[in-house]
């Protein structure tokens, strides 16, 4: 007998990442932002969810990757956390996959960075391999997150 | 029954329904410490609410119960089936009392020496007698209690119609303990204005009967509705500028008018003025100043500041328990005081006020402040942290110890405070509403605890402005005024001051912050654009002028909390949806004017004040109004003396007795001719129709000017060229090369309705 899950997928920057998909409130297009001046650069700004203000965290600068194409629009995977819905900025939407749990392994301790603190594993799919987020640390930023780091255009 | 009992009384009940619930919980499972936890707050709580509305014995009661639950908490006890009962019994006379007051509006007249004594004997511990105690003795009070209420309430009615002595005599036989309370109430029925009115009072309903308690669940849910019902209205008006279908039109504005209408209502259900919860201190201190022998005078301002309900609701108890702890701990008693140099009378002020969304409440007494070291030591002895890290904790972190579970550095345990519940309490509250307590503490001079309360959920008049491209919405409340200026009067306007700008409004300087540069936001706009906007608001008393690209509109705006992630960003204090839908971000005045350096650095505000006054001496430019009183005089008076100028069309000029006086602003406005009281002009009637008014006033009170052309304002360095003569006219200036009159306002007005100033009325007269 063995267990699975299942995970929302989708893709950043050539990664194939994936979340619970119990934690995805849902996945919408790319919506008008209204940018926060002096907020962490990784916060692209503030969407309107049917009357509920949502944070939208680039997930490229949130895991430290390359800046997105110019023009090329994210999509909003909107995840549940314990301080509401918040809006995680990918570059494409992958399906919703069953995984069985003898996929799992850990992620590997040459795994450096912030993907460290934020990948909590790694399923071997059979073209490639799906990195598991945890999406309650991706949505809180670091904490001694620092003054150089600040949006300063 | 005024509204405080009663709100004590319904309280009292959920709570002590709760209480049997708890305690019996607790009889099960001896070790949970959160219950037990829950039960001594209770109690607690009942103890302060009686305590202040002065029902003595009820307090009593409470008092030992809570002792007893104080060693129990502290692991000093162990709970056992004869405490939970004597417990249960405390929590029976407690209930007996209550229906007691809300009968009669005491707690009755039984006695519960016999209750107390057991409780005090449970607290003893050791001399806690197994055999005696559990069951027979727990019991008696709880019946007797009961059963004299019965008795009570028999005799109260028996009496109304025909006073007669003989029921007290069962009770005395059947009860001999409880005899001589029974007899009280029997000869104080009739007396009591009270009691012959009980009956229709008690036929009508209960306390709880009368008020319909809402679930506050539901009232958030139904603000929340309205919050989207106002968003959805101010999306379809945008659309009605659009159209032309009148009915549709017509549609759209009832709309609005039902709309506005409802999120008033929605509004009132739930906002209530702070004064409501502070009407209640002043008896609290007062008893506690009279129990502890001190003179405690309580001052409050900003009573009539708003408060959401459930805002209300949680800051009473915390706000009791600090008020209580600055009189019984903060102020010293009156000989202290006097050997320290202060007056006998401590001062406890409490102030509230919106300030950036949020609403300050600030409690300061003037006693003998915190003592650092000795909070430290209590730390150490009550173990709650190690002398390491005491070391290393700076006085301010020091301070906050206070705020610990478990902490008290009073000496003694009063009825008062001492038990270390109180501060954990308050503090545990208010976090739980998203506030914050801040405390400080000067020794000798006094503690001032800050509480700040986020204004979450709440619809809020803004003033929307865009900066940088984007639009920014700034809460009402801290907007002055609006100042634009254009062309390239705009530039000149705007001085440095070692490279830090400021503009003169009314002779006062006002520091300049450029949004776009503090949000480091879009193009430097202000070069390119010919009109300057300034938003001039107010943070912590200071004002302040915000520079930003456009001034749009006001508007209700619904405040949305930002995520956490944007906890840190001070600049902001939440969001909202616009009409077009999009989000738009509401500014903290506060927030800004701190990181612009506007407060926050240590800036004493009587030497900004002096450093004003000597500036304002230095500086011997004056803004002057020029106007012409009559055939050709020129005249001049200082712009800071006019508070607005005005015209009035001569039909409103009405009179009452000699005066002249037209209608203003719901008031009547004295008018005074200024031609008819300087002799050097002819009084030749060339006033215009409509009249130009100069409104000028004073300590409230406003007269107005008539003068027959207002020509100017010019910023002139005067010197007075020829000193005048009296008769309304100070002196005589050269102004734009032409010579003026400074008009002598105080002497004319004083000539024309001596009553205005009612001081120096003897001396004008003579």
């Amino acid at each position: 007998m063995t267990d699975s899950k299942q995970f929302s997928t989708f893709f950043l920057n050539g990664l194939f990442l994936g979340v619970e998909v119990l934690k995805v409130q849902e996945v919408i297009r790319y919506q008008e932002m209204t940018r926060v001046p002096l907020a962490p650069n990784m916060i692209q700004g503030l969407i309107n969810l049917r009357g509920q203000i949502v944070t939208a965290i680039d997930l490229r600068r949130r895991l430290e990757l390359p800046p997105r194409p110019e023009g090329q629009l994210p999509m909003n995977v909107v995840v549940r956390s314990e301080d509401g819905a918040v809006s995680l900025l990918v570059d494409e939407i992958g399906d919703v996959v069953e995984i069985q749990d003898e996929a799992y392994e850990r992620p590997p301790e040459t795994l450096k960075g912030v993907a460290r603190e934020l990948v909590t594993g790694v399923y071997k799919l059979k073209d490639r391999l799906l990195l598991i987020l945890d999406t309650e640390r991706t949505v809180s930023l670091p904490v001694n997150y620092k003054k150089s780091q600040l949006q300063g255009n | 029954m005024d509204d405080i009992t009663k709100e004590f009384l319904v309280e009292s009940y959920e709570n002590l329904d709760r209480l049997d619930r708890d305690l019996v919980a607790l009889e099960k499972d001896p070790h949970a410490k959160d219950t037990l936890g829950s039960i001594f707050r209770t109690i607690h709580t009942l103890k302060g609410g009686s305590g202040f509305l002065g029902f003595g014995k009820l307090e009593a009661v409470a008092h030992v119960g809570e002792n007893l639950l104080s060693k129990l908490r502290d692991g000093l006890l162990v709970i056992n089936p004869e405490i939970t009962s004597a417990l249960l019994s405390t929590v029976d006379a407690v209930r007996a009392m209550l229906g007691e007051i809300e009968k009669t509006g005491q707690p009755g007249e039984n006695d519960y020496s016999g209750l107390i004594e057991l409780l005090t004997r449970l607290n003893d511990g050791k001399n806690a007698d197994p055999i005696v105690a559990p069951t027979a003795l727990p019991t008696p009070p709880c019946a007797a209690a009961t059963v004299v209420v019965d008795v009570v309430e028999t005799i109260t009615k028996a009496t109304l119609p025909a006073p007669t002595p003989t029921p007290a005599t069962t009770p005395e036989a059947a009860m001999p303990p409880v005899a001589k309370p029974v007899v009280a109430p029997v000869a104080a029925a009739p007396v009591e204005p009270t009691a012959s009115a009980e009956p229709t009072e008690t036929r009508s309903s209960g306390v709880s009967d009368s008020t319909i308690r809402v679930d506050v669940g539901l009232l958030d849910k139904l603000m929340n509705l309205v919050g989207e019902l106002v968003l959805a209205r101010n999306q379809v008006l945008q659309f009605t500028s659009q159209r032309t279908d009148s009915a549709f039109l017509a549609t759209s504005q009832r709309l609005n008018l039902i709309t506005t209408e409802l999120q008033g209502s929605v509004m009132k259900t739930r906002m209530q003025p702070i004064g409501n919860v502070w009407s209640k201190l002043p008896r609290v201190v007062r008893d506690l100043a009279t129990a502890c022998g001190k003179q405690v005078r309580i001052e409050m301002k900003g009573k009539e500041t708003e408060l959401d309900k459930t805002i209300i609701e949680a800051i009473k108890d915390p706000l009791t328990h600090i008020v209580r702890n600055s009189a019984d701990h903060g102020i010293e008693k009156p000989d202290v005081r006097v050997a320290r140099g202060k007056p006998e009378e401590g001062c406890l002020k409490m102030r509230a006020y919106h300030e950036g969304g949020q609403v300050n409440i600030e409690i300061n007494d003037d006693g003998g402040g915190i003592d650092i070291e000795r909070v430290k030591q209590k730390a150490l002895q009550r173990g709650l942290l190690t002398n390491e890290h005491i070391s290393r904790m700076s006085d301010h972190e020091a301070l906050h110890l206070i705020f610990l579970p478990g902490f008290s550095t009073a000496e003694k345990i009063t009825n008062v405070s001492g038990r270390g519940v109180g501060m954990d309490v308050v503090k545990t509250n208010i976090e739980k509403i998203g506030g914050t307590v801040d405390l400080q503490s000067q020794p000798g001079i006094g503690t001032t605890i800050k509480i700040k309360i986020p204004l979450t959920l709440a619809i809020i008049p803004a003033l929307i402005v865009t900066s940088g491209g984007d639009r920014f919405a700034i809460p009402q409340v801290s907007l002055l005024e609006l100042v634009r200026m254009e062309g390239e009067q705009a530039r000149k306007q705007i001085e440095f001051i070692h490279g830090a700008p400021v503009y003169r409004l009314r002779g006062q300087l006002l520091p300049l912050v450029y949004l776009n540069r503090e949000l480091k936001i879009g193009p430097e706009s202000a070069s390119g654009q010919d009109a300057i906007n300034i938003v001039v608001l107010q943070a912590d008393g200071h004002p302040f002028g915000l520079v930003v690209d456009e001034i749009n509109d006001t508007e209700e705006i619904v405040v949305k909390p930002l995520g956490k992630q944007l906890k840190g960003v001070a600049s902001f204090a939440g969001a909202t949806i616009m009409g077009d839908g999009r989000v738009a971000l509401i500014l903290d005045v506060l927030g800004i004017a701190q990181g612009a350096s506007v407060v926050g650095e240590v800036r004493d505000r009587s030497i900004m004040e002096a450093a004003s006054q000597t500036r304002k001496a230095a500086d011997p430019r004056q803004t002057l109004l020029l106007f012409d009183a009559g055939q050709g005089s020129r005249m001049a008076i200082p712009l800071s003396m006019v508070a607005r100028l005005e015209e009035f069309p001569k039909s409103q000029v009405e009179r009452s007795g000699d005066q002249e006086v037209v209608r203003y602003r719901g008031q009547i406005l004295p008018l005074i001719r200024v031609s008819n009281h300087i002799p050097a002009v002819t009084a030749v009637s060339m006033e215009s129709d409509p009249m130009q008014v100069v409104v000028y006033s004073e300590q409230g009170r406003s007269v107005g000017l008539v003068v027959g052309r207002i020509n100017d304002i010019v910023q002139e360095t005067i010197t007075v060229k020829r000193h005048a003569h009296g008769n309304g006219i100070f002196g005589s200036v050269v102004i734009q090369e032409k010579v003026t009159d400074l008009l002598d306002v105080q002497s004319i007005i004083r000539a024309a309705d001596p009553s205005f100033y009612p001081k120096t009325h003897a001396s004008t007269a003579a």
